[in-house]
């Protein structure tokens, strides 16, 4: 009994194997109505699971698998012409076969999943063929000739073999056309008479057969078989555990040779590498037995998008792009769920009717794409269709409908961030509801999914000609090659794919040189901007020379990391860190160094958005975009207020937070103004003093301020209002005349001044930039 | 008369003590790295076998300065959740055996966040040995005040 449950297991995984196959050859069938290749193909897979379930005593399952294939069959003979009426039967069919599977595996029966009404479509269109027999051409009218003593087979001489799970090598033959019916018998017959042979080698020695049929034949009857010598299933979790002790092998080698090599013995540096090398392999063997190719997930998607899209009369094509990039399964599996989600949604909204389409001056057959690539260290993968594209206006419009966002802020908002509120909770802009969605569940989960395996998910769209989905897809495989740096007395690990070049900064030839108190390094005359990791990690800042630069790209975007030393590249073991460190959100993991030391992994896209250079990176990309929209220059954003009569601009990067005090809670220290403000005392300085703006002190309780920090330290700058966020995108502009700007410029028709950020800060706090504790700085105000 | 085994271990002169199930292994240890920007209480990491353990700082989530991390200390690692984590402690005391008689409720004028770590007081010979409740004695996210 134990056996058979053995038995039903394979069985059931083997024929879910098959049936996905199936629902790939029908939808390719379609396209392909003559393809014999497919037909037989399906036919074979079909009749496997005929078969088995015959000999498993799944009855119903049997009539319906035996249904489906006496349709196919008509088909293969060119009884039957292929058309989308037998392939939705067909695929019914195998639904009715799915559901009887999954119910066997849930309770061992098959249930009663009704194949009654599946079978009489089957008939149906079996009938329906008959009465009306395609374009009678010549060969299909012989054709349908011929299978006419086959619907008498059982009738045939030969006796049922005792092992009926397998269809009679005769009857494939006769079925193929490889063999006539009669030679068969004969030869059956001469088996009863004690002929010894099989019964392909009687036929093959009388020449009744050609080898290649038998061979075929031989195949069809034991798929099982040929697949069993070349393969074995091994449990997921098996693997698992493997590659965890793999990773910790990995370890055990790092110290055991760096422990060697110390002592110097040649034998035993001999072996030590030896051991390195097959470590090595071994690593690569089990990561490779990990991987599967993206073509795992995506082969459910043609049938997914087929019946979408004929259910809502549209006409969409589907494109694979790159379905051999690999991913770990684990990620597969997580990746799975959510792509489909995005094929769905980009079917039912995405791609207009044909008649919308036609209307738009495209052909009716809408496209979408699916695209699959490495890219730094990532796979990419995307979904394109070649739609309407998003609705930003509405888009706008429904989430100041949800109180996601204010109406005001949707002029300044960029078009990519507007795009981005369809993945927030609750969101849907579709005009009706169908049951495939617009029931605003779906992209929110999308994204937690994709960011819970530590990847991301964007759109973007041009009206008219499409959207594109794109999912980010970390190749967290448990080891990593890494860079090892110190940083204070601190060694961190730096994923090596982020790493472009270091640089030594020698403080001569090469140097860091400061913007408005942002560091940055001139690599090959190109400003790059630079993230000191001391000050990152908030521990004390070091000094700019004898320090090196890894020039590291993270998110599209180039940024300069300062360390103090770069030690060696190790392949390390990623750990994941418990949830209590997420929140700091600068670390990938963690790692065991070779000197059995933990080491923290950085997160360089965390890092670099911590230092606000995505922010840098999206308004290059909107420059880029508007550049080549409208050829117009566009420049940072902004942060304007009113200072007096004046209206002075703050680069809105380098600001912290924008604040109001009461103004009675303003203290003196010495000569300057203070307010306590989260536990620290924060220096004012007011704008309009420093800028020598003296107009009306403005009327109300509060003040507006605009704070900036940096590390433990901050400042706030004392404004009169806060007037809106804008962009620099003017080319008006002149040099600083006056001290404590850096120019002027026309921001929405108006003169506005640019604030020296650096200046302001140095006149709130002389000190900010120095290293000086905060109590000293109390001491010496 | 029910009766449960606790883990003792000294913290700044008071006796605190685990249910012993809860705590999966004593050792001490000198190598921790220390991790930035991390809650007050992470003392650092360190290497259990290949297992990276955060070691919490129970001085620290019981409202006193940070112990410093030198030379060898002793780590009281705990089950936890899903995965070990590690208190750091001052001393290992032994594994008593407590009537539940000897317990009563934490004194009203326990106060502070070590009242909000301690479920309960067992009256020792000559010594009061305050039982810790393990979950919050571990949550690294709590205010410390």
């Amino acid at each position: 009994m134990e056996d058979l449950g053995e038995i039903v297991g394979e069985f059931l995984m083997e024929s879910h194997e098959n049936l996905d196959q199936i629902d790939r050859d029908l939808v390719e069938l379609e396209q392909d109505p003559n393809s014999r290749d497919l037909i037989s193909r399906i036919f074979r897979a079909i009749h496997t699971i005929k078969g088995t379930s015959g000999f498993l005593a799944f009855g119903r399952l049997e009539k319906l698998a035996h249904a489906g294939e006496s349709l196919l069959s008509k088909l293969r003979d060119g009884v039957m012409p292929v058309t989308p009426t037998t392939i939705t039967t067909l695929l019914a069919t195998i639904d009715g076969v799915r559901s009887i599977l999954a119910s066997i595996e849930e309770t061992q029966a098959e249930g009663d999943v009704d194949i009654e009404t599946i079978i009489a479509q089957v008939n149906a269109q079996m009938n329906a063929g008959e009465e009306a027999p395609p374009a009678a051409e010549a060969p299909a009218a012989e054709a349908a000739e011929a299978p006419q003593p086959l619907e008498e087979m059982p009738a045939r001489p030969a006796p049922e073999p005792v092992e009926n799970q397998r269809k009679p090598i005769g009857e494939i033959l006769v079925e193929t056309g490889a063999a006539q019916a009669q030679d068969v018998g004969s030869a059956l017959a001469q088996q009863i008479e004690g002929d010894e042979r099989k019964l392909g080698t009687i036929l093959l020695d009388e020449g009744k057969a050609q080898p290649a049929a038998v061979n075929e034949a031989l195949q069809a009857q034991a798929p099982k078989r040929s697949i069993a010598d070349s393969a074995i299933r091994v449990d997921v979790d098996l693997l698992d555990t493997l590659l965890n002790m793999v990773g910790e092998l990995v370890l055990a080698r790092n110290q055991l040779v760096r422990g060697v090599m110390e002592t110097g013995d040649a034998t035993l540096v001999r072996s030590a590498q030896r051991l390195g090398m097959i470590t090595s392999e071994l690593q690569e063997g089990i990561m490779k037995t990990r991987m599967q190719p993206i073509e795992h997930i995506w082969s459910k998607l043609p049938r997914v998008v087929r019946d979408l899209s004929n259910g809502l009369g549209k006409q969409v094509q589907l494109v694979m792009q790159g379905k051999e990039t690999e991913l770990d399964r684990s990620l597969l599996e997580a990746v799975k769920d959510p792509l489909t989600h995005l094929v769905r949604n980009a079917v039912d909204h995405g791609i207009e009717d044909p008649d919308q389409r036609v209307a738009a001056g495209k052909g009716p057959e809408g496209t979408l794409t699916l695209r699959a690539y490495h890219e730094g260290g990532h796979v990419a993968v995307e979904v394109a269709d070649d739609g309407a594209g998003l609705n930003v206006e509405r888009i706008a419009q429904k989430a100041v409908e949800n109180g996601l966002l204010r109406p005001d802020q949707i002029p300044n908002m960029d078009r990519r961030d507007i795009m981005a509120m369809v993945f927030q909770p609750g969101f849907s802009t579709a005009a009706k509801v169908t049951n495939v969605s617009g029931r605003g569940v779906g992209m929110d989960v999308v994204k937690t999914n994709i960011e819970s395996i530590g990847g991301a998910v964007s759109v973007d769209s041009t009206p008219g000609e499409g959207t594109v989905w794109r999912l980010t897809i970390p190749l967290t495989l448990a080891i990593i090659q890494a860079l090892t740096v110190d940083c204070g007395e601190q060694r961190y690990v730096v994923p090596q794919v982020a790493v472009l070049e270091l640089v030594f900064i020698d403080g001569q030839s090469t140097k860091i040189e400061y913007a408005s108190g942002a560091p940055v390094y001139r690599l090959r005359g190109k400003l790059l901007p630079l993230v000191r990791l001391d000050r990152a990690l908030g521990l004390d800042v070091g000094a700019d020379e004898g320090v090196y630069i890894m020039v590291l790209q993270a998110d599209g975007r180039r940024f300069g990391l300062v360390v103090d030393r770069v030690l060696n590249t190790e392949e390390v073991v990623v750990k994941a860190l418990n949830s209590r460190f997420k929140d700091i959100g600068l670390y990938a993991g963690a790692t065991i160094l070779g000197d059995g030391k933990v080491g923290l992994i950085l997160d360089v896209s965390s890092l670099a958005r911590r230092s606000h250079l995505t922010a840098d990176a999206e308004r290059q990309n909107m420059e880029a975009s508007s550049r080549a929209g409208k050829g117009a220059g566009s420049g940072e954003r902004l942060l304007v207020t009113a200072v007096g009569e004046r209206r002075v601009a703050i680069p809105l990067d380098t600001v912290t937070r924008l604040e109001e005090f009461p103004r009675n809670r303003i203290e003196h220290a010495g000569s300057r103004e203070v307010v306590q403000y989260r536990g620290q005392i924060l220096p004012l300085v007011r704008l309009s003093h420093l800028l020598g703006a003296y107009g009306e002190e403005p009327e109300g309780d509060n003040v507006s301020v605009v704070v900036y920090s940096e590390g433990a330290r901050s400042v706030a700058l004392v404004v009169d209002r806060i007037v809106d966020i804008a962009e620099n995108s003017t080319t008006a502009r002149r040099d600083a005349e006056e001290d404590g700007l850096v120019g002027t410029a026309v921001i929405q028709q108006r003169v506005t001044e640019l604030l020296d950020v650096r200046r302001a800060i140095l006149a709130a706090d002389p000190n900010f930039y120095t290293d000086l504790e905060n109590d000293e700085l109390l001491v010496e105000a | 008369m029910a009766s449960r085994q606790f883990a003792t271990f000294e913290v700044a002169g008071q006796l605190f003590g685990v249910e012993v199930h809860t705590v999966q292994e004593v050792l001490s240890y000198s190598e921790y790295t220390p991790v930035p920007l991390a809650p007050p209480a992470i003392g650092g990491l360190f290497n259990l076998r290949g297992q990276v353990i955060a070691a919490v700082d129970l001085r620290v989530q019981l409202g006193m300065a940070r112990k410093a991390l030198e030379g060898q200390v002793m780590n009281v690692i705990l089950r936890g959740d899903g995965e070990p984590v590690s208190l750091v402690v001052d001393r290992i005391g032994e594994v008593v055996d407590l009537d539940d008689d000897t317990f009563e409720p934490p004194p009203d004028t326990l106060s502070g966040p070590t009242r909000e770590l301690v479920v309960g007081t067992f009256k020792l010979d000559g010594r009061l040995m305050l039982a810790l409740d393990v979950n919050q004695a571990v949550d690294t996210q709590r205010a410390t005040t």
